[in-house]
C-alpha cells in the first residue's frame, strides 16, 4: 500500500534562518498523528508546506504518491505551475487557529463556496454537502448566521466543516483550539475526534496534551526545526526519551 | 431683499438652470464611473502589480493627488491639445475630475485590499481557489464595503470639483449661475440657490451611500 503522505527531509528557509532542518514524516491512510513542541519550533511551517502556504527549498513532500509542490525538470527543481498547485491543494484540508472564515458569508455559503467554484457541482449538491457536514459539527441551525454571529468554537466548526466538506486524504489542523476560550475548546476537539472515529487521516498540531494522547496513534515532538521524538503517546508520554521532551511534557498542562 | 423678482428671474432661467444642473450631474458621473474603474486598475496594480508597475503606479497617485484640481483641468485642457490630442472643455474636464478620481480610488481600494487579514487569501487557497477567483469572491466583496463610504466621500467631491470646469468654459451649473447673474444683478439669491442645488445633489450622494451601505453591511 502506497503511503498518504511522506515528507523527506524537508528543508525551510525564512532568508537565512533555517525553520525546518530535514524533517521527515510518514501517515498512512486512517493515521492520526498528533504533532507537539514548544513555540518556534516549526510544527506550523510543516504543516503550511504541506499546502504549499510557504515554500520549501529542500526535500519531498509526497501524497499518495504525487510529489507536491515542485517537479524537477532536467535537474532543475522547479515550482509547479499555479494551477496544479491549487489542484494539489484539494488533496489537503486545513483548519487554522484563526478559523479564517470568510466574513461577508454565511456559514452556509463558506461551506459551499469550494464545493460550487472549486468542484463545480451545482448550487443544490453542494448544498446538500455543506448542510450534512454542518450537521455533523452541531451547527445545521445556525447555517444562515454569519461568522460574526457565531461564537468562536462555532466558528471553528464550521471551518472545520468547509475543509472537510472538500473531500481531502488528509485534514491539517494548526492548534484550532488555541484562540478559543477554555469553554469552548472541548466542542471543537469532539469534532475531530468524532472524524477520527471515522477514520479521517488528520495531521494535528495542538498544545492539548490529554487530548493529542487521546486520539493520536503516534504523536511527533517537533524541537528547534527537527523532530525530536516520535511514537506511541502511550509510551511517549510516560517514558520519554529525549531530555527536551521530557522538559516539554513538564511544562505543558494535561487537562 | 424681495423674492418676488427673483422668483420671476428664476421661472425665466429655469431652463438654462436646470440644463447647467444637468450639466454638472453628468459630468460629475462621469468622472465618477470612468475614474472609478481606472482608480480599480491603479489599485490593482499597486496591490499586486510587478514591482517596476508599482512603482509606476505609485508615482502616478502621488503626483495626481498632490496636484490642485483646477491645475490638472487646465493641463487637460491647454496641455493636451499641444501633443495633438484635441479635446473640448467638457472632455478635458472629464478627463481631469476621472484622473483624479482614479487616484484616490486606486489608493482606497490598495489600502482595503491590503487591510484584510492574510489568512483570508490563505483560506480560500487551501480549499483550491485560484487567486482569480480568491479575488473575486473573497477578497472584492470585503474591500468593496470596507472602501465604501470614503468613495461615497469622493463621489462628493468630484461633484464639488466639477465648479472648477466653469474656468474652461464648461457651462456647469456654476458657470450658468455666474452668466445667469451678469445679466440679472441678484447675485445673493442665485448663488444661495446654486448652493442648495449642490447641496441637495450630494446629499443625494449621502443617502444613496448610507442606503447600500445598510444594504450591504455584514451582521454580527
Ligand atoms: N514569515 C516568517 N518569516 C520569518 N520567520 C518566520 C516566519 N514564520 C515563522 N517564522 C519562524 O519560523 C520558526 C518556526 O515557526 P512556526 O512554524 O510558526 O513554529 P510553531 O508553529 O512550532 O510555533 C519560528 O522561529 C518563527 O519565528
Ligand atoms: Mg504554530
Amino acid at each position: 500500500m502506497t503511503k498518504l503522505l511522506e515528507i523527506r527531509d524537508l528543508h525551510k528557509r525564512y532568508g537565512a534562518t533555517e525553520v525546518l532542518k530535514g524533517v521527515d514524516c510518514d501517515m498512512a491512510k486512517g493515521d492520526v498523528v498528533c504533532v507537539i513542541g514548544s513555540s518556534g519550533s516549526g510544527k506550523t511551517t510543516m504543516l503550511r508546506c504541506i499546502n504549499m502556504l510557504e515554500e520549501f527549498q529542500g526535500g519531498t513532500i509526497r501524497i499518495n504518491d504525487e510529489e507536491i509542490g515542485y517537479e524537477t525538470v532536467g535537474g532543475m527543481r522547479r515550482r509547479k505551475r499555479e494551477r496544479e498547485i491549487a489542484r494539489q491543494r484539494l488533496l489537503t484540508g486545513m483548519a487554522f487557529q484563526q478559523f479564517n472564515l470568510f466574513p461577508h458569508l454565511t456559514a452556509l455559503d463558506n461551506v459551499t463556496l469550494g464545493l460550487i467554484k472549486v468542484k463545480k457541482l451545482s448550487r443544490a449538491e453542494a448544498r446538500t454537502i455543506a448542510e450534512r457536514w454542518l450537521e455533523r459539527v452541531g451547527l445545521l441551525a445556525r447555517k444562515d448566521h454569519y461568522p460574526g454571529q457565531l461564537s468562536g468554537g462555532q466558528q471553528q466548526r464550521v471551518a472545520i466543516a468547509r475543509a472537510i466538506a472538500m473531500n481531502p486524504l488528509l485534514m491539517l489542523f494548526d492548534e484550532v483550539t488555541s484562540a478559543l476560550d477554555p469553554e469552548l475548546v472541548n466542542e471543537v476537539l469532539q469534532v475531530i475526534k468524532d472524524l477520527a472515529r471515522d477514520g479521517m487521516s488528520m495531521l494535528i498540531v495542538t498544545h492539548e496534551m490529554r487530548f493529542a494522547y487521546e486520539v493520536a496513534n503516534r504523536v511527533i515532538f517537533m524541537n528547534q526545526g527537527r523532530i525530536g521524538e516520535e511514537g506511541d503517546p502511550r509510551e511517549m508520554f510516560v517514558t520519554p526519551k529525549t531530555e527536551r521532551l521530557a522538559e516539554f511534557l513538564k511544562t505543558s498542562t494535561f487537562r | 431683499m424681495e423674492l418676488g423678482p427673483f422668483l420671476n428671474e428664476l421661472w425665466i432661467v429655469r431652463y438654462i438652470l436646470l440644463e447647467g444642473l444637468w450639466r454638472t450631474v453628468s459630468i460629475s458621473l462621469l468622472a465618477i464611473v470612468a475614474g472609478s474603474l481606472l482608480g480599480v486598475l491603479v489599485g490593482l496594480a499597486l496591490t499586486y502589480g510587478a514591482l517596476p508597475l508599482r512603482w509606476l503606479m505609485r508615482g502616478y497617485t502621488d503626483f495626481i493627488r498632490g496636484t490642485p484640481v483646477l491645475v490638472l483641468v487646465l493641463a487637460s485642457y491647454y496641455m493636451l491639445s499641444t501633443i495633438g490630442l484635441q479635446l473640448n472643455p467638457f472632455e478635458a474636464g472629464v478627463l481631469a475630475l476621472a484622473v483624479f478620481c482614479s487616484s484616490h480610488v486606486g489608493e482606497m481600494l490598495r489600502g482595503a485590499l491590503q487591510a484584510i487579514p492574510r489568512g483570508q487569501t490563505e483560506a480560500a487557497k487551501v480549499i483550491g481557489l485560484t487567486f482569480h477567483q480568491a479575488f473575486i469572491y473573497v477578497l472584492a466583496p470585503q474591500a468593496i464595503r470596507h472602501v465604501l463610504p470614503t468613495w461615497v466621500n469622493t463621489a462628493a467631491e468630484m461633484v464639488k470639483a466639477s465648479t472648477l470646469l466653469s474656468i474652461i468654459g464648461v457651462g456647469e451649473l456654476l458657470l450658468t449661475t455666474q452668466e445667469i447673474i451678469s445679466r440679472t444683478f441678484m447675485s445673493l439669491p442665485f448663488y444661495f440657490f446654486a448652493g442648495a442645488l449642490y447641496f441637495v445633489v450630494n446629499y443625494g450622494i449621502e443617502r444613496f451611500g448610507k442606503y447600500v451601505e445598510r444594504r450591504t453591511t455584514i451582521p454580527s
